[in-house]
């Protein structure tokens, strides 16, 4: 299994480089793989870490608009062009995907 | 005497009656309740709009459940859960003791803006996941002959999650048959980052819409049908002009599960994984697409999930603990085209893998490639499914997935 570090924080990930073990996530290394992650960047992280806990998987935008409150056109604002993959990257969560 | 309240008779409804039947005494009645007596062999779908004859799909409902399973043909309006008793919409009522929901899923197009009107119209936007839609895609596709066709998928989980991609290789191979590919553009169009996005099979497959002149316009999060400047528009700005459009809208749990309180966001009923028993109710349990377990929402996964369950079911009345604990397994065939399919065989911690089904080495059938034999597979299954499955006669397949005859990449 590869490993990333980062200001000498070894962490595992798959071949893309999204995490993929929950534990070894916090919200300081989110800041370490994004850029500046203000209140609002750091909002819909936190939603999607505490949601995916309960239900085991990433939450979709919708899901993120109709039970997080946030709206999917902030979300593209925030996070512009592919705010799914990039949250779930940031979030250390596995990005969406089907079934093959 | 005991009442098994079952909702829905679809794939899931239906086996889990049968099996139920066998295996509970007299002193049990089993009553399933749907809206109507049309059982359709959903997977049929995907054929209608090329070759399949519509009323191929539809047979009676009551034949298919067995003798000592009552059918009542009625809207169910609210499931009151604390009080174990289920209303219909004709203001009659229903006590259970037991009850299993099995509703499924359904298409809801007014969630997406511009989507509902422009389905409405049967023109330029069509859908086949109901077989009014599929049945009268059938029709387009005869007259269609030039132009820009987008395939899309509005957002995920939807049923059948391989089903569009099924789509876009037939209908490329529609077109080639006809001489007319050259001048037919089409794009698979698709809120993921890919048409295959588990590694294994993206690595395998990667080439296949590329090899089929089929362009890809992934990571497109969908924001609005324009059905009358015929685009269809993405939050980050781009637009996708069309001439015909096939959309799959986003899926959602039935009305009456919203309206109880029971469902998710999206109308789905929490349940453990494992055992399919609701989380807030434990005389719930929930079978088939109704639920919110993670993984596809397909007839193969209500099939093993429904098997999983019937010991299950026995111990929760008697009280006792859950002996099977379900694994996510599903397996299903993919329509590739050109007369090929490949088939698929996974579970909630296994992702699609080549190798030999369900025999290691001997198959017949291979995993995650085209083959010929796939293709028999899936043509075959439509008998399967009547015949077998649904009377609730047991596959000569392991319940369980199995890793014999599979390979795993080198890392």
């Amino acid at each position: 299994m590869p490993t990333n570090t980062l200001n000498g924080r070894t962490f595992q990930v798959d071949a893309e480089g999204f995490l993929t073990r929950r534990d070894e996530w916090s919200e300081d290394l989110a800041a370490l793989l994004g850029l500046d992650l203000d209140e609002a960047h750091l909002a819909p992280l936190r939603f999607m870490r505490q949601d995916s806990a309960v239900t085991g998987v990433t939450p979709t935008l919708r899901r993120m608009q109709t039970v997080g409150g946030f709206g999917v056109k902030d979300l593209f604002t925030l996070y512009p062009g592919k705010p799914a993959k990039k949250m779930a990257w940031l979030a250390g969560l596995p990005k969406p995907v089907g079934c093959v | 005497m005991r009442t098994l309240l079952i909702l829905g008779a679809g794939t899931a409804g239906t086996m889990a009656a049968n099996h139920l039947r066998k295996v509970l005494g007299d002193d049990w009645s089993i009553t399933v309740v749907d809206r109507d007596t049309d059982h359709h062999y959903q997977p049929g779908y995907l054929f209608v709009p090329f070759w399949m004859e519509p009323g191929r799909v539809v047979r009676d409902r009551r034949p298919l459940l067995a003798e000592g399973v009552t059918f009542v043909e009625g809207r169910v309006a609210l499931v009151h859960a604390e009080r174990s008793e289920v209303g219909r919409a004709d203001g009659t009522g229903m006590t259970y003791d037991w009850l299993i929901i099995a509703s499924g899923t359904r298409p809801d197009p007014t969630m997406v803006e511009g989507m509902a009107e422009a389905l409405a119209r049967r023109e330029d936007v069509h859908d086949f996941y109901t077989l009014e839609g599929a049945t009268a895609l059938r029709e387009r596709l005869r007259t269609f002959e030039a132009g820009r066709l987008l395939v899309h998928v509005s957002e995920m989980p939807i049923k059948c999650p391989v089903a569009p991609l099924e789509f876009a290789f037939l209908v490329e191979d529609h077109y080639r048959r006809r001489g007319l590919r050259h001048k037919v553009d089409i794009t698979f169009v698709t809120p993921l980052d890919g048409a295959f996005t588990k590694p294994v099979a993206a690595g395998e497959l990667g080439g296949l819409l590329k090899d089929r002149s089929i362009r890809l316009a992934a990571d497109f999060a969908v924001e609005r049908v324009d059905g009358e400047a015929g685009t269809l528009v993405a939050y980050d700005g781009r637009e996708l002009p069309f001439d015909l459009l096939v959309t799959v809208p986003p899926n959602v749990g039935q009305q009456f599960v919203v309206d109880s309180g029971l469902g998710n966001d999206a109308g789905f009923v929490p349940v453990d994984k494992h055992t399919l028993r609701s989380v807030e109710h434990e005389r719930i349990f929930v079978l088939g697409d109704a639920s919110d377990i993670p993984i596809s929402k397909a007839g193969s996964v209500a099939h093993f999930a429904t098997e999983s369950f019937i010991d299950n079911f026995l111990a929760a009345v008697e009280d006792r603990r859950l002996p099977n604990s379900f694994d996510g397994h599903a397996n299903c065939f993919v329509e590739s085209g050109r007369g090929q399919a490949m088939l698929l065989d996974f579970n909630y911690d296994t992702e699609p893998l080549q190798g030999a089904y369900p025999l290691p080495a001997v198959g017949p059938m291979r995993l995650l490639r085209p083959s010929r034999v796939n293709h028999l597979g899936k043509l075959a299954f439509e008998q399967i499914y009547w015949r077998m499955l649904l009377p609730g006669h047991r596959l000569p397949v392991p319940n369980e997935m199995s890793m014999a005859g599979k390979r795993r990449p080198k890392e």
